[in-house]
């Protein structure tokens, strides 16, 4: 690109061009929405209520879905009810298919009322079969409930905490960081001083501590508040940091002299001159704490100190993984585990192409 | 440093006396379930022993001095859980604890150093784009999935013993080799687990910093007069662009702390990990509180080590 291509443009499009040059960042994002489309409209695709048990599908395997009849006839994709019953000799449970009745999965069946985004209300499920027939597309837990349903509505669990969570290290970090940066001096040394002590505590043993001392009798809103509060506490620091150097940068500049001169007051300053100038690297300083805090609640949670019952979590679902017998024998309550991988993956990617192309004019 | 371990011993002991619980109540009771009911009298004179000994009587800021004070001439407290004195538990747990911390540091610095040159040197090649892919798979990795997971294929593929850190045969044996060889048996997947995150960010670190060192124009004039790759590169290039990865020894070591702790949870390995988090849930507070001390006081010295090696290591740079 040419220097009068260049020209012209703003800041907002080099970026996007800059961005869209890294394929990986560009993957990232996409896979980072699609996460998030899902999670909004969770409940429409859940099929099954995530708090139903049921003692006749403990661990039961994910149903295999037939495209064709038992004579080879292409049809309509069909699943068969399982029936419980334990091996004689290992004593382990075994599912086997009920082939007397089939059941045919249908589009938009009426099921469980939900609301998706506290607006939309409806009853229509993607997916569902027949009354008569538990399908349970990816398996189910130890106490026979539904894994995909849970899995779609524990992501709106695991994927909503980070990014809280950012939303109010990013509120905690800007105001800090803007007063450190302009008042600089002594509050500046406190405040930096205060930064480095919080960075030098062993997080995951304070995260402990402090989930720990959150009382279990709490409901599970406001445990989920508290977690969150929790996991931002530790994290402003580094925010902090970023917007504390760029506004010392951006103070002694010609343009926030001028502004200065001509009475603008402190908050217009502040707020109107320097923090939109910090707004691209907080962006992706934000972007790139999101894994750190996605880890961190399912970490919590599968050691069962972050969120409680009703409300699930794909750290939750792993605590039933914990028992290694389990893990072998189910390996259908992995994939929460994947899905994390996946999630945190594509974060990561995302943030790193942003980090590449949120200076364009370097 | 002094000031920053006092701020974070005040930090500690405010985290720890958090959960609002009558510790007190519940430990003389713990205690009657062992020995048999006491007297009203016994019960109040144990009460009284207790708060004399922590100084609960006194305001605040004097239990706080108080328990700091006797932390650092060893004098922890006791823990009402195992009915010991903390000090005694840790002296078993705590080494094991800075043995696999130390041992995934040295995990994590022989390979990512190596691997991180590598990718340098071979920039934008399809093995630097795999290695630094793979990077961020280990990096993205719940450290307590990939715990689960080496623990099943270790158990069911390789047929190792798994989970705590020796055989029933080597519990109370001296140390020997067979002792040594077993105890790696035992820790190789925490040690794995605990350095995967580590190793990718060392692998970056390194692979940035050789880049950026390469293109220098001192490098340009070593290669201009004559000297063969393999010496501009390794002995010239590689030695500077190492530099961050000792300053950020200290960066590293809480994540290899809070590593340490959640993959020994869930291996059951006998470090301070499990103990802090059976404390924490039990209210074990001097106990818990020690333990953070503890860890935190490793990092401290971790901190103070690193700056220390850089000076050593990189005599341009001077503390005044």
């Amino acid at each position: 690109m040419t220097e009068n291509q260049e020209q012209g443009r703003t800041i907002g499009q080099l970026i996007w061009r800059r961005f869209r040059k890294n394929k990986l960042g560009v993957v990232g994002g996409l896979v980072v929405a699609l996460l998030f489309f899902i999670t909004v409209i969770a409940p429409f695709l859940a099929t099954m209520d995530i708090v139903e048990q049921s003692a006749r599908h403990i661990l039961a395997p994910p149903q295999k879905i037939y495209f064709q009849s038992e004579e080879g006839e292409w049809r309509r994709p069909y699943v068969y009810n399982l029936i419980k019953h334990r091996d004689p000799d290992t004593l382990r449970l075994m599912y086997t298919e009920d082939r007397s009745q089939q059941f045919p999965i249908r589009f938009f069946v009426k099921g469980l009322e939900y609301r998706i985004l506290w607006l939309i209300s409806g009853r229509t499920h993607l997916l569902g079969v027949d009354e008569g027939c538990r399908w349970n597309l990816l398996g189910t837990d130890p106490l026979g409930r539904d894994l995909y349903s849970r899995i779609l509505m524990g992501s709106q669990v695991s994927l909503s905490v980070p990014l809280v969570g950012v939303s109010l290290s990013i509120l905690i970090g800007t105001v800090i960081g803007v007063i450190s940066g302009y008042l600089g001096g002594r509050v500046d040394h406190y405040i930096q001083r205060t930064i480095e002590i919080m960075m030098s505590f062993p997080t995951l043993p304070l995260w402990l501590a402090l989930a720990a001392a959150i009382p279990i009798t709490l409901p599970s809103a406001y445990r989920y508040l508290l977690i969150v509060v929790i996991l931002s506490l530790i994290d402003w620091g580094g925010l902090a940091r970023v917007v504390r150097g760029k506004v010392l940068q951006y103070r002694g500049e010609d343009y926030v002299l001028a502004a200065r001169m001509s009475g603008c007051g402190l908050f217009r300053i502040i707020f109107k001159h320097l923090v939109p100038g910090t707004l691209s690297h907080l962006i992706v300083c934000a972007t790139l704490s999101v894994p750190g805090m996605i880890l961190a609640e399912s970490a919590l949670s599968f050691l069962g100190i972050g969120i409680t019952p009703p409300l699930t979590s794909w750290g939750m679902l792993l605590k039933d993984a914990h028992k290694l017998e389990v893990l072998v024998y189910h390996h259908w309550i992995m994939i929460p585990g994947f899905l994390i991988i996946v999630a945190v993956l594509s974060f990561n990617f995302l943030g790193d192409g942003l980090r590449d192309a949120a200076d364009p004019y370097s | 440093m002094i000031p920053t371990f006092l701020v974070v011993s005040f930090i500690v002991f405010f985290i720890i006396q958090l959960p609002p619980s009558n510790w007190i109540e519940r430990h003389i009771e713990n205690l009657a379930l062992e020995q048999g009911t006491f007297t009203s009298e016994r019960h109040l004179q144990l009460a009284h022993e207790l708060t004399e000994r922590y100084n609960l009587d006194r305001p605040y800021l004097l239990q706080y001095g108080s328990w700091i004070l006797n932390f650092l001439r060893g004098d922890m407290g006791e823990s009402f859980e195992y009915g010991q004195e903390v000090s005694v538990l840790l002296a078993k747990r705590i080494p094991y604890s800075i043995m696999i911390s130390l041992l995934s540091l040295f995990f994590v610095y022989s390979i990512g150093i190596p691997i991180g040159i590598y990718c340098a040197l071979n920039q934008n090649k399809i093995s630097d784009t795999i290695a630094t892919i793979a990077g961020f798979i280990g990096l993205s990795i719940p450290n307590f999935f990939l715990a689960l997971i080496l623990m099943v294929f270790g158990l069911y593929v390789l047929d190792l013993p798994v989970g705590g850190l020796f055989s029933p045969e080597y519990e109370d044996a001296p140390w020997s080799f067979g002792k040594f060889i077993d105890f790696l048996q035992h820790v190789w997947v925490a040690v794995v687990v605990i350095g995967t995150a580590g190793t990718a960010g060392i692998i970056r670190v390194v692979r940035g910093n050789l880049l950026d060192v390469l293109g220098e124009p001192y490098i340009t004039a070593l290669r201009a007069k004559g000297l063969p790759e393999k010496m501009v590169t390794i002995k010239h290039a590689v030695r500077i662009s190492i530099n961050p990865v000792i300053t950020g020894l200290g960066m590293w070591l809480p994540s290899l702390i809070s590593g340490e702790t959640i993959v020994s949870i869930v291996m059951n390995i006998p470090t301070a990990g499990p103990l802090l988090f059976g404390a924490l849930q039990s209210e074990d507070i001097y106990l818990s509180g020690s333990i953070l001390m503890v860890l935190c006081l490793f990092l401290l010295i971790g901190n103070l080590l690193a700056d220390i090696a850089l000076a050593w290591f990189d005599p341009r740079i001077r503390y005044d």
